[in-house]
């Protein structure tokens, strides 16, 4: 049997490898068919029908997306039977739909707008049916907007949710008439296990899953006189904030966002990327703590491996299902979190303004990142240390509502302190990418030299796999750290939750090993983060990644314990990593949480 | 009334922790306690190592199944077509005057849950419900009146 097949769409010749469905065949010659519940990310669902398309010698229309092509086929993907077919199958969707476009926040952005448009379903289709429907709008979460009225129940979000990220918050409950995406018992999602990842948000078609806004605040605090605004911007945001902008994916922006920010009216344009690198030396002196007391003091109570603790959607996602790793987690606080700590004590203090009337914002690529700074534990600096979250996407509506033209502004730079960064903190927003920054600062830390590969670039723990290996053997260390000569430093690099969550169970029943594991809950780290431009694929994030490895590789400044900011924060104020300063505003404790 | 005593656990071992397992587990409990609740769904989900969210997602999709507490007697109408044409309505308004109260609510004594349900196989003789697992057929308002009321008394001679 041949690899290959041979079929015909509307008329066009195409071979494709056997298994290809028809509506990737299409694709790869240019015939786009419409598409609701298919996700490329996602296995396929094959429910909501609009991907229909006609087959010369057979009668019943047969969906694209979950049809295999087969030599010899005839597929007619916009016959007159076709599109009837789907023109009534986005009417029967929109009569249970609250389409009130203009009020709604995808407005725009939407793949049933998009299609109802392209359909021109008009106002004569089927009857209104919300009026009769019960339906919930979740608006209690600090990131996500759950609006069931506007769920045409594609399930796209139950996959993200169950397949990418191990989960499963959302299921599909009941049947028929009623059926809806629910979480368990229909709990508001912030009482549930939901990590706030935003991966659902990301590929929701509708407007029924959004982030929850914060752009009017902002646009109040930076209208109000009496505050000082100070915004931080998250290594993964200059890689895709183009794309919201109408640029192609990969682009690098850093200059101009920072150009457009100041042009908004912020009064401290600074740099997450800069507390990036501080996490490094903070979490990097941890590992080796943790090392030392292992290895040397013999501490029977010391826990490892440790794992990162900057995604705030994986640190979620332990609390509930594996509260007993805990202890595990590095105790410093995100890059975002360091941030907040800092501006309302050393930042605030250095220019002169009262803790009080400032406002903390930060551009995140995430949704988990609102959610984060709504913890408890956020308030280090006696206020909240982050006030708002504001996701890629959100600052890009923010600059389109300015009427600012992104293309013709000048590259602009940073203010300091707090603005400056290395490579090693550029990388952060890439899956690996704090894997290798910890390991550029800590095999220096413990030998005196650079990391052993060519032009520090960490190749074994880039890439794209769900789950990474590699080792690094520690040999002729400085004589501090003698106990550590020989070691093979075993570390693992996972991304998703779903590959976080084998990880972990291998570590639970032993049978991996590691001393250090980085886990970023999004698919691609930061870069695929549920705040980011819509849409994904893996195509996109790759091109996102590039760009992130290539701004690091420009970087004349690759280590974190090399940012001349950073030697001069520690000697100005910290004093030490894990020092008295630092455990009181750069470390923080976790909270178990129920299992649902 | 004797409680049938059992562990989630218990029953895990009994039917297996794979996926398969969860409709048989769900079916016990409720035949052992009459409602499936939040912490015995916690409970499945931990033992067969899947989410919380899909257990209640199970529990919801079929209507033999429980999440709320619910009367001693659930009366399950029927409300597909058949019966419909055959004169539900008017039976369904009697059971509501009769328990003064309105499909998915129990009342207040906790003895009758009402609700309604898709075919139940028997619409040659509609309208028909089911009073726990005992069918009644050929529902009239007169008939269901005296239905209630043997319930009733069924639940007296306790
Ligand atoms: S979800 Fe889409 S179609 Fe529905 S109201 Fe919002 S923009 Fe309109
Ligand atoms: S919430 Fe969005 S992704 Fe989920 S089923 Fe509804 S429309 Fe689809
Ligand atoms: S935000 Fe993440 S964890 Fe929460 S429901 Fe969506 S995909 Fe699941
Ligand atoms: S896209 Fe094919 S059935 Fe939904
Ligand atoms: S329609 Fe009522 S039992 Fe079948």
């Amino acid at each position: 049997m041949s690899d290959q097949v041979t079929l015909k769409i509307d008329g066009i010749s195409v071979s494709v490898k056997r298994g290809t469905t028809v509506l990737d065949a299409a694709k790869t010659i240019n015939i786009r068919i419409p598409t609701l519940c298919h996700h490329e990310d996602l296995c396929v669902a094959g429910n909501c029908r609009v991907c229909v398309v006609e087959q010369t010698g057979t009668d019943r229309l047969i969906p694209a997306c979950a049809m295999p092509a087969a030599d010899g086929m005839e597929i007619h993907s916009n016959s007159l039977k076709v599109r009837n077919a789907r023109k009534q199958i986005v009417e029967l969707l929109v009569s249970e739909h609250r389409a009130e476009c203009t009020t709604c926040y995808k407005n725009g952005n939407c793949e049933l707008q998009a299609l109802s448009h392209e359909y021109i379903i008009g106002e004569n289709g089927y009857i209104n049916l919300i009026p009769l429907k019960e339906y919930t709008i979740d608006y209690y979460s600090p990131s996500i907007i759950k609006d069931d009225s506007k769920c045409i129940r594609c399930q796209r979000c139950v996959r993200t949710c169950d397949e990418l990220q191990g989960v499963g918050a959302l299921t599909v409950s009941h049947k028929g008439s009623e059926m809806k995406i629910s979480t368990f018992m229909d709990k508001p999602i912030y009482q549930v296990v939901c990590t706030n990842c935003g991966q659902c948000v990301n590929r929701c078609p509708t407007g029924a899953l959004v982030e929850r806004h914060y752009i009017d605040e902002v646009w109040a605090a930076i209208y109000n006189e009496k505050k000082f605004v100070v915004v931080q911007t998250a290594p993964a945001v200059r890689v895709a904030l183009a794309e919201a902008l109408g640029h192609e994916p990969g682009e690098i922006v850093t200059g101009k966002m920072v150009a457009a920010l100041r042009r908004l009216g912020f009064d401290a344009v600074l740099d997450t990327d800069f507390t990036a690198d501080l996490t490094i030396i903070e979490e990097g002196h941890e590992l080796l703590q943790r090392l030392k007391r292992a290895l040397k003091d013999k501490d029977p109570d010391v826990k490892l491996p440790m794992t990162t603790s900057c995604s705030p959607g994986w640190v979620k996602f332990l609390e509930h299902i594996f509260p007993e790793f805990m202890e595990n987690l590095s105790t410093a606080k995100s890059p975002q979190q360091m941030f907040g700590a800092l501006a309302k004590t050393f930042y605030a203090s250095k220019i002169g303004v009262e803790p009080a009337s400032m406002v903390s914002v930060s551009i995140m690529p995430c949704t988990a990142k609102k959610y984060e700074a709504n913890r408890p534990e956020m308030y280090a600096s006696g206020y909240q240390d982050v006030d708002y979250v504001l996701t890629t996407r959100e600052l890009a509506l923010m600059i389109k509502q300015a009427g600012i033209d992104f293309n013709s502004l000048a590259d602009d730079d940073y203010d300091s302190i707090m603005g400056e960064s290395s490579g090693a903190g550029v990388i952060f927003g890439a899956t690996g990418g704090v894997m290798e920054a910890a390991l550029r600062t800590v095999y220096e830390v413990v030998t005196g030299r650079e990391v052993p590969f060519d032009g520090l670039n960490i190749t074994p723990v880039r890439g794209v796999e769900g789950v990474r290996e590699a080792s690094i053997l520690i040999n002729k260390t400085l004589p501090e750290w003698s106990f550590l000569e020989g070691v093979e430093l075993k570390t693992c690099v996972a991304h998703g939750l779903n590959n976080a969550r084998n990880v972990m169970k291998a570590v639970r029943d032993g049978s991996a090993s590691y001393h250090f594991i980085e886990i970023m809950a999004c698919p691609g780290g930061c870069l695929g983060g549920g705040g980011q431009p819509i849409p994904t694929s893996s195509d996109i994030r790759k091109r996102r990644s590039s760009a992130i490895y290539q701004e690091d590789s420009q970087k004349v400044i690759r280590k974190s314990h090399e940012n001349p900011e950073i030697v001069q924060i520690y000697k100005e104020f910290l004093i030490e990593p894990l020092g008295h300063t630092s455990h009181k505003l750069l470390h923080t404790k976790y909270t178990a949480r129920e299992r649902y | 009334m004797t409680r049938i005593q059992y562990s989630v656990t218990d029953m895990a071992n009994k039917h297996g922790r794979s996926r398969e397992a969860l409709l048989p587990i769900l079916q016990d409990i409720y035949q052992a306690k009459h409602v499936i609740s939040d912490e015995d769904m916690v409970n499945v989900a931990r033992e067969l190592d899947i989410s919380a969210a899909h257990v209640y997602g199970t529990a919801t999709f079929y209507s033999f199944l429980e999440t709320q507490q619910s009367g001693k007697y659930i009366i399950r109408l029927c409300k597909t077509i058949t019966c419909m044409m055959h004169g539900k309505n008017p039976v369904l308004q009697e059971l509501e005057r009769i328990l003064k109260i309105k499909p998915g609510q129990t009342t207040p004594d906790g003895l009758f849950t009402l609700k309604e349900t898709n075919c139940l196989g028997q619409c040659h003789k509609g309208p028909a419900m089911l009073v726990n697992d005992n069918p009644h057929t050929q529902l009239t308002p007169e008939s269901v009146r005296e239905i209630i009321d043997s319930y009733r008394r069924e639940a007296l001679s306790y």
